[in-house]
């Protein structure tokens, strides 16, 4: 089990390294051309330069041959890749080209916003829609069941923004009863909270539901039946136990999202979160920022795959400890 | 002289068995299945009409722009504007008085392209490396697997955005950037069957005959497993459309065109000045393709494998 664990957490070393070779590929080679479009066509070729300079983007890409040749031989690694892997290595992403603020400071101001809007959504649509697919299991095969399904596949084919859009002119603008935008209390969290929850029921429903009714087909299900055990007992001591293992994959692996802000959610209702720090950061081509924010998730998200791998190993003996 | 009756009796009664079961393929018998699903012809119906309705709505952006004219859902007849429902325009017309209905069924053709061009970004990527990885195990395996454990830890929608804005705003870049980032899954899927077939007999004849590695993945192989694309093709069109209304609300989406995204993001504005025609167009036309393909698309699952059921597509 320890060994398990030590080897599958070993293995975030060469995920994060591939995470910044994509950020890298992406920001440093095929948009090299970075200062151009963040200054505009009509920028002199000085200020390109210096802009460059400072967002590491002179030099070569990967290892700097020549220098190695002439100077000392460490030289080799006065790249640009190597310049920023030492950047990642120190949490020291630069400064927004926007505001000229330092990330790392902007991100932090984002997080606590960000996450007072997530976890709740978060959390209130895991327990409605493991309810509601409770409900489906319970009642499958009757017209419970197949309202559930209908509304749950209209519900995930509304647009996003829609939901949105039309819940904040309705609740909001027309009926006076939430605030429209801002973030000041309590009461401006409502109605967005609302509309997260209500457009994730959807998906998740579909989704625990399949699960639920996965086990329900199983034999020892059958075996639990034929001995006598009554529907809730079957429900809620044996299948709800194994459909867990599902479930909590789907969990561990949508909290790093909780980070990364629910982008449509927060410049609508006008959250300082994360997300919309990303929004800003695309609208005025802030390269930096997206830059940080997007390896900064990725991270997130093997650690939570880690977890999620070790987790899965201690409740269910069956996964092999490869 | 009763036996050769008999004889013919008998070969006359093998005959049609033996031919109904070379007839019968797994696409014959999905084909059957989802005939006999009401819901599911009723999606397919829907889904043709659109398709239809795409193609026509190619043929006028050609027309026009061979032509070299304003095509007419881009003519603005500033006098007309937030026009109520008419004959003339059936759902009303916009801000700068074109119409709302011909602006619609423009956006159905960027839909139906952004949905092919996505799923021809992703399949082959997701084919060729499921194949080569599970075909050949050992370090092409942990190569591969390395990789798409790199892409799927990168967040979805952040990663859209970011290579959206580096190759540029448009339908290419969303294209690409939803393309790049929705291969892993049946990346996954494949590389587990190809990991199932490898070992099975018929490879193995193959293998012996001298076939070469090439030609036993894909055309020994792959046909076995492409039931599995056309399913992840129907699955990912619906959140192909629905991540590229995101987009464009969040200005990385399609410029210059009428899409659907395009129109529900304009008409955040106007919704406040209680004009509504293009968000109800946009969201009812937009409504019954995704559903359309949500719901065939679990017809099509359930019809060409049954035990694919848990791995439920999620949509943005």
């Amino acid at each position: 089990m320890l060994a398990y664990i030590i080897r599958r957490t070993l293995y975030v070393i060469p995920v994060v390294i591939g995470v910044a070779l994509v950020t890298f590929i992406l920001f440093n080679v095929v948009g090299w051309d970075a200062a151009t479009q963040m200054l505009g066509r009509h920028a002199s070729k000085e200020e390109i330069a210096a802009l460059r300079q400072q967002l590491g983007l002179t030099g070569p890409k990967f290892f700097n041959f020549t220098a190695a040749l002439q100077g000392p031989w460490w030289r080799l690694f006065d790249s640009q890749w190597f310049h920023y892997m030492k950047q990642l290595a120190t949490l020291d992403f630069g400064r927004s080209f926007a505001s000229n603020q330092k990330i790392s400071t902007l991100m932090l101001n984002g997080i606590v916003p960000s996450l007072v809007l997530a976890v709740p959504i978060f959390l209130i649509t895991l327990v409605v829609s493991i309810t509601i697919a409770m409900l489906a299991a319970y009642y499958r095969d009757t017209w419970i069941d197949r309202s559930i399904v209908v509304a749950s596949v209209i519900g995930l084919s509304v647009s996003y923004l829609v939901y949105i859009m039309v819940a904040q002119q309705v609740l909001a603008y027309q009926s006076g009863w939430f605030p429209i935008w801002g973030f000041e209390s309590a009461k401006y969290l409502i109605l967005p909270v609302l509309v997260g929850v209500v457009s994730g029921l959807g998906s998740e429903v579909r989704f625990f539901r399949t699960v639920m009714l996965d086990e329900m087909y199983q034999d020892y299900v059958r075996t639990a039946f034929a001995k006598g055990c009554t529907q809730n007992t079957v429900l809620f001591k044996h299948v709800l136990k194994n459909a867990m293992i599902p479930v909590l994959t789907s969990v561990v692996l949508t909290i790093p999202f909780l980070y990364t802000g629910n982008l449509l959610l927060e410049t609508f209702f006008g959250i300082p979160g994360l997300g919309y720090l990303n929004v800003e950061a695309v609208n005025s081509t802030d390269y930096p920022v997206i830059k940080a924010t997007v390896f900064v998730g990725s991270v997130l998200y093997v650690i939570a795959t880690v977890i999620t791998d070790i987790c899965y190993a201690m409740v269910d003996p069956r996964i092999k400890l490869r | 002289m009763t036996a050769p009756v008999l004889d013919h009796v008998a070969t006359a009664a093998a005959m049609p068995a033996r031919d109904t079961e070379m007839a019968v393929s797994l696409w014959r018998t999905a084909w059957r299945q989802i005939r006999r699903r009401r819901l599911a012809m009723t999606c397919l119906g829907i889904i043709v009409f659109y398709a239809v309705v795409a193609v026509y709505a190619e043929s006028v952006y050609w027309y026009y722009r061979l032509r070299q004219e304003t095509p007419p859902y881009k003519v603005v007849h500033f006098e007309d504007r937030f026009a109520k429902p008419t004959l003339q325009h059936p759902l009303g017309t916009d801000s700068l008085g074109r119409d709302v209905l011909r602006q619609v069924i423009q956006g159905t053709r960027i839909a139906f392209e952004v949905g092919i061009y996505t799923s021809l970004i992703a399949i082959p990527i997701a084919v060729i490396f499921g194949a080569l990885a599970g075909f050949f195990g050992r370090w092409v395996d942990d190569l591969i697997t390395w990789v798409y454990t790199v892409f799927d830890s990168v967040p979805y929608l952040l990663f859209i955005l970011a290579i959206a804005m580096v190759v540029g705003k448009g339908l290419f870049g969303v294209c690409l950037g939803i393309g790049l980032t929705t291969w892993v899954g049946l990346c996954r899927l494949i590389r587990g069957e190809y990991l199932k077939h490898r070992d099975r007999q018929y490879v193995l004849a193959a293998k012996s005959l001298g076939v070469g590695n090439l030609s036993i993945i894909f055309r020994h192989i792959l046909p076995n497993v492409v039931h599995l694309v056309i399913i992840s093709f129907s699955l990912r069109f619906p959140s192909a459309i629905l991540t590229e209304v995101i987009l464009s609300y969040l200005g990385v989406g399609v410029q210059g065109e009428p899409s659907w995204g395009i129109m529900i993001s304009d008409a955040k504005i106007r919704l406040w000045q209680g004009y509504w025609y293009e968000l109800g167009g946009a969201t009812v036309a937009m409504f019954f393709i995704v559903l359309a393909f949500n719901l065939f698309g679990d017809a099509l699952r359930d019809a060409l494998d049954p035990k694919l059921r848990t791995a439920e597509a999620k949509t943005a």
